[in-house]
C-alpha cells in the first residue's frame, strides 16, 4: 500500500521544548487532562468506536495523501490518545513530540469526519485533548505559542499595543472620510446596537478590511461602536493550543467589553475560529451555554443587510466566482445558504463546489494550522490538494472565503499551484458592488466604484 | 456625597441646551457626555475638516484640534479630553492643556473626587503614565491598562520590562511582565498579569498572575500568595484592610480565596465579579451553581432564583445590607435585588443605583428604542430619546434626571414617587 513519508519539520516550539521533558511531568499533565478534566465524552467515544474506518473518506488529509491509512481520523486517534490511554510506561519527550505533530499538524479540528461516523464520534474533540496535553507541556508550534503569549498579555494574537489600536482606528476614520461624508468609527459609544470585533490583522497589516467594515456600517446606517480597551479582538489561538485558561480569559474580556458598552449584539468579523471560540468552546468553558450577548457573524449580518435592502447592490461581479465554506461558519453553524445568498446577489456567475455546504472540505488551514507559519507551509499545501482540485473543477477565477484562515491559505495555494485565483472576503464583495448613495459621497464627482478594496 | 448637597435640587426642570441646534451649526456632532449635576452637556464637534473641538452647552471650548477623543466630565464637573495638536497629544482640562506633550495618550482615568487625572502615554518609543501632567520618570517597553489609587495620588499600569522579539518563546518564558506603580516596576515578573486593583488605603496593589500553564495566583505588591491554583480571576481588596479576595479554581470547582486560603466552602461551576460591601463585612459574587445557570452568591450563599443568559457584577447598598445586579434571561434584561428580579424586563438596562438610605434601587433602561428610569421595578411614565443614569438626592427623596427630548438636553428634579 502507498505510504506517505512525513517530511521532518524543524520547529523550535516542539523540538527544543520536547528535549528536556521529565517523564513525571508528562505523566502528571496527562493524568490531569484525562482524569480530572475530560468529561464522559472521552470514555463514551473510546468505548463506542468500532474501528470501522467510515470516517476515513471524510478527511481531506487522508484524501490529499492518497488515502494513506495513517491519515485516517481514527488512526490519528489510535496513534495518540489510545496510545496514551493504553501506555504501560511513562512517555518521553520524543513521544510527546510525535503526538504533537499528529494533533497539531495533521488535523484541522474541522469535524467533517464526525458527519461520516455512524456514531457521530467527535474526533476533533479527541485530538484537541491531545493538543491540550502537548500544549500544557509546551510542545506546540512556535508561532502558535507566540500567538498565545501575545493573547495573555495583549488580548490580541499579534502583540497589538493599546495605543496602536486606537491610533489606527482614528486614522482609518480619517481615511474613510475621503470617500464617505462624515464617516465615523465610534469608540466606546454606550448603548449602541452592535459592537464590532475584528481580527487583529485588521488593525495591523490588513487595515483595508476594517475600513471596509466601517464603510458598510456607515452606508447601512447601523448604530455601532468599538471598545477602546482590550477585549476588542476576537481571535483565540489559545483555543487551538489547548490553553483553555487563556481561551476563557480572552472570551470573558470580549463579552465584558460588550456588557460595559451596553450593546445589544456583537458583530464578529470574518474569522471562522474566532466565531467558534466565542460561540462554542470559549463560552462553554466559562460556563455560559450560549454567548451571553448575541454573537452575529459577518455572514449573517451581510445577508440581513442585503435581504432587508439596508444596502443596495449596484453592480455585479462578472467573472466566475466560487466559494469556500469555512467549517466554523458552515458545517458547525449552518450559515452556508446565507453565504450563497450574498454571493448570488453580488455575482453574475456563481459556480458551486462539490461537495458543498456542510460537506465541503476544510481548507487545511483551520484549527490554527495557518498560524504555524512558514515551517508548516507544505503541510497546508499538500493537505489542501483535494481543495485545489475542487476549485479547479469549478473553473472560477474568484473564491469567496469569509474566514481569515481559509482566505490566507487559499491565496497561498493559488500561488503554489499557479491557480490564478483571486480570493475575496465577503466584505470586499459587498464594498465592490454596493451603492454609496449620492448624499453620502465625500467627493461628489467620484461616482464609480467606492475604493477601499 | 456632601458635594451633592450643593447641587440645585429645587429647580424642577431646566432646559440646559438645544443640542439639535448644534447639529445645524456643525457637520458632525459626536456622542454627548453630561456632567453629574446635569448642568452641562458636551460633545466633540467638527467645524470643518481636521478642525474639531469640544462644545459645552453650545459654546466651543478652547481652540480647534486635529483630533479630540475620550471626552469626559470629571466628578467635579470639569471637562477633560485628549487632544492632538501639531502632531502632539496632550490632555486638556476645562480648556487648559497640560504642558507636556506625547506621541499618544489613552486610558484616561480619574479619582472619585476628580483631583487625580491620569493617562497612559507613549513618548519617544517609551511608555509610561502621566498623572496631572507629570510623567513618570521611568519609561517601559510597553504599558497596558491604568488604575488609580482611591486617593488619586498613585497610578499603576501593566508593563513589559524588557524587549522580547516576536517569536522568541524562550525569551518570553524568562518572564518580563509585571506591574509598575508610580514609575517603579515590581521586582517579580510573571508569564501573565492582569486585573490590577488598589487597596482602599491606596498603599497596596494586587493583580492576578500566571506562573505556568496550570499555575495561577495573586501577587500583592509583587509578593505571590503562598498558594497557587489551576485558575484564577481578578482579585479585589476588602475595604478597610489589605485582604485580597479572588475567585480560584479548585479540583472540585470554583470558589473564593482570601490571601491564598479558601474562603467559601461551597464550590461552583463558575465564580467571578466578587465585590465587597462598603463596611467590608460581606462579599457578593457572580456564580454559576451549575453549568449555564447564573446567580449571585452573598457570603457563599447563592440566591434561589437563577438566570440563563448572564448575571453582571453585584452592587452593594451604602448600608452594606442589600445587593443588586443586572440579570439577563432569554435575551431580556432586568435587575434583581436581594434575589428577586423585577417583573418588567427591557431591551437593555444600565447598572443599578441605590438611594443613599439603601431603600430604593433605580436604573436607566431602554425599551423599543426609548429610554426611561425604573425605580424598584416600576418603569417611569415618561420616556426619552436619550438619557443618563438617574442620581438620587442626598436625602433620597428626589431624583435628578438628565435627558434629551425633542433635541433638547434637560435636567429635571422629581420626587421619587412621581417618577
Ligand atoms: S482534519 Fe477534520 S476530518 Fe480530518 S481528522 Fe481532523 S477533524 Fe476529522
Ligand atoms: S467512523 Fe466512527 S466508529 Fe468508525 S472508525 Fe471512525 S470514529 Fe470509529
Ligand atoms: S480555516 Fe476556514 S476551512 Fe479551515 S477550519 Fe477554519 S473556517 Fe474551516
Amino acid at each position: 500500500m502507498f505510504k506517505v513519508e512525513r517530511k521532518p519539520v524543524a520547529d523550535l516550539g516542539m523540538d527544543d521544548t520536547a528535549k528536556g521533558l521529565a517523564p513525571e511531568r508528562i505523566e502528571k499533565v496527562m493524568r490531569w487532562v484525562l482524569e480530572r478534566e475530560s468529561d464522559a465524552r472521552l470514555r463514551t467515544y473510546v468505548e463506542t468506536c468500532i474501528h470501522c474506518g467510515l470516517c476515513s473518506e471524510a478527511c481531506h488529509y487522508y484524501l490529499s495523501y492518497k488515502r494513506d491509512p495513517s491519515y485516517a481520523p481514527v488512526s490519528k486517534v489510535r496513534q495518540t490518545l489510545w496510545d496514551i490511554l493504553g501506555r504501560k510506561h511513562p512517555a518521553d519527550g520524543e513521544t510527546v513530540k510525535k503526538y504533537a505533530r499528529i494533533a497539531f499538524a495533521e488535523c484541522n479540528l474541522c469535524r467533517r469526519c464526525s458527519m461520516y461516523c455512524p456514531f457521530g464520534i467527535d474526533i476533533a474533540y479527541l485530538l484537541a485533548l491531545v493538543r491540550r496535553i502537548c500544549g500544557l507541556l509546551n510542545v506546540a508550534p512556535q508561532y502558535l505559542q507566540d500567538n498565545t503569549n501575545s493573547h495573555i498579555h495583549t488580548f490580541t494574537q499579534s502583540w497589538v499595543g493599546q495605543d496602536d489600536y486606537v491610533d489606527t482606528l482614528q486614522f482609518l476614520e480619517e481615511e474613510l472620510r475621503m470617500d464617505i461624508l462624515n464617516a465615523r468609527i465610534p469608540l466606546d459609544k454606550t448603548g449602541a446596537e452592535y459592537m464590532y470585533t475584528p481580527h487583529s490583522h485588521e488593525v495591523t497589516f490588513k487595515t483595508h478590511l476594517l475600513a471596509n467594515m466601517a464603510r458598510i456600517l456607515n452606508v447601512a446606517g447601523i448604530d455601532w461602536t468599538m471598545p477602546s480597551t482590550d477585549g476588542w479582538e476576537n481571535t483565540n489561538q489559545a483555543m487551538h493550543a489547548g490553553y483553555y485558561e487563556t481561551m476563557g480569559m480572552i472570551e470573558r474580556k470580549h463579552f465584558e467589553a460588550a456588557f460595559r458598552l451596553k450593546v445589544r449584539r456583537i458583530l464578529a468579523g470574518e474569522c471562522g475560529h474566532a466565531f467558534r471560540a466565542a460561540v462554542y468552546d470559549g463560552t462553554r468553558w466559562l460556563g455560559w451555554k450560549t454567548p451571553p450577548v448575541p454573537y452575529v457573524s459577518a455572514i449573517q449580518f451581510f445577508y440581513e443587510l442585503v435581504r432587508d435592502g439596508r444596502i443596495r447592490i449596484a453592480r455585479k461581479i462578472q467573472e466566475p466566482v466560487t466559494v469556500q465554506d469555512p467549517c466554523s461558519f458552515v458545517r458547525n453553524r449552518g450559515l452556508g445558504e446565507m453565504l450563497r445568498y450574498i454571493i448570488r446577489a453580488t455575482c453574475e456567475d456563481f459556480r458551486e463546489v462539490t461537495p458543498k455546504l456542510e460537506h465541503n472540505y476544510c481548507c487545511c488551514a483551520g484549527g490554527g494550522v495557518i498560524n504555524y507559519g512558514p515551517p508548516w507551509k507544505f503541510i497546508r499545501m499538500e493537505g489542501g490538494r483535494i481543495k485545489v482540485r475542487q476549485f479547479r473543477e469549478t473553473g472560477a477565477k474568484i473564491v469567496i472565503a469569509p474566514c481569515h484562515s481559509c482566505h490566507k491559505t487559499i491565496e497561498e495555494m493559488s500561488d503554489f499551484y499557479k491557480l490564478g485565483l483571486h480570493v475575496l472576503f465577503a466584505n470586499e464583495l459587498i464594498v465592490k458592488t454596493m451603492e454609496v448613495p449620492e448624499a453620502m459621497r465625500a467627493v461628489q464627482q467620484k461616482n464609480e466604484g467606492t475604493g477601499g478594496v | 456625597m456632601t458635594e451633592k448637597n450643593h447641587w440645585d435640587w429645587d429647580t424642577a426642570e431646566k432646559m440646559v441646551s438645544d443640542v439639535r441646534e448644534w447639529r445645524d451649526r456643525f457637520p458632525v456632532v459626536q456622542e454627548f457626555v453630561v456632567s453629574n449635576d446635569g448642568e452641562k452637556v458636551a460633545a466633540v464637534v467638527e467645524q470643518e475638516k481636521q478642525k474639531v473641538a469640544p462644545c459645552v452647552n453650545g459654546k466651543i471650548w478652547g481652540e480647534a484640534y486635529e483630533r479630540v477623543w475620550s471626552l469626559k466630565f470629571l466628578p467635579d464637573h470639569r471637562l477633560a479630553c485628549a487632544v492632538l495638536r501639531d502632531y502632539e497629544w496632550t490632555v486638556v482640562v476645562d480648556g487648559t492643556p497640560w504642558e507636556e506633550t506625547y506621541d499618544f495618550v489613552w486610558n484616561m482615568t480619574f479619582s472619585a473626587d476628580g483631583e487625580g487625572i491620569a493617562v497612559n502615554i507613549k513618548k519617544d518609543n517609551g511608555f509610561g503614565v502621566a498623572l496631572n501632567g507629570n510623567t513618570w520618570e521611568h519609561r517601559f517597553v510597553e504599558t497596558r491598562d491604568l488604575v488609580m489609587s482611591p486617593n488619586g495620588r498613585s497610578t499603576a499600569t501593566r508593563v513589559k520590562t524588557k524587549r522580547i522579539a516576536t517569536l522568541d518563546i524562550a525569551g518570553f518564558a524568562e518572564k518580563a511582565l509585571t506591574v509598575a506603580v508610580d514609575g517603579k516596576a515590581w521586582d517579580s515578573h510573571f508569564l501573565g498579569i492582569w486585573g490590577m486593583t488598589f487597596s482602599s488605603d491606596s498603599a497596596s496593589i494586587a493583580a492576578g498572575v500566571k506562573l505556568d500553564h496550570l499555575d495561577f495566583s495573586v501577587a500583592v505588591d509583587g509578593n505571590i500568595w503562598g498558594t497557587s491554583f489551576p485558575g484564577i480571576w481578578e482579585p479585589v481588596f476588602r475595604p478597610g484592610n489589605r485582604d485580597a479576595v479572588a475567585p480560584v479554581k479548585t479540583g472540585k470547582g470554583w470558589t473564593l480565596a482570601i490571601n491564598g486560603r479558601l474562603l467559601w466552602e461551597k464550590r461552583f461551576s463558575q465564580v467571578w465579579g466578587q465585590r465587597c460591601s462598603p463596611d467590608g463585612q460581606h462579599i457578593a459574587a457572580v456564580v454559576a451553581p451549575e453549568f449555564g445557570v447564573w446567580t449571585i452568591a452573598v457570603d457563599g450563599l447563592p440566591w434561589e432564583m437563577t438566570f440563563g443568559d448572564a448575571v453582571l457584577f453585584p452592587a452593594f447598598s451604602p448600608d452594606s445590607g442589600r445587593v443588586a445586579a443586572v440579570v439577563k434571561d432569554k435575551d431580556r434584561y432586568t435587575i434583581a435585588v436581594d434575589g428577586i428580579p423585577w417583573k418588567e424586563n427591557f431591551d437593555m438596562i444600565w447598572d443599578p443605583v441605590f438611594s443613599p438610605d439603601s431603600r430604593r434601587v433605580a436604573a436607566k433602561a431602554r425599551k423599543n428604542g426609548r429610554h426611561m428610569v425604573v425605580v424598584d421595578g416600576r418603569a417611569g411614565q415618561r420616556t426619552f430619546e436619550e438619557m443618563w443614569e438617574p442620581v438620587f438626592s442626598p436625602d433620597g427623596a428626589k431624583m435628578l434626571m438628565r435627558y434629551i427630548e425633542d433635541g433638547k438636553f434637560y435636567r429635571k428634579v422629581v420626587k421619587v414617587e412621581e417618577i
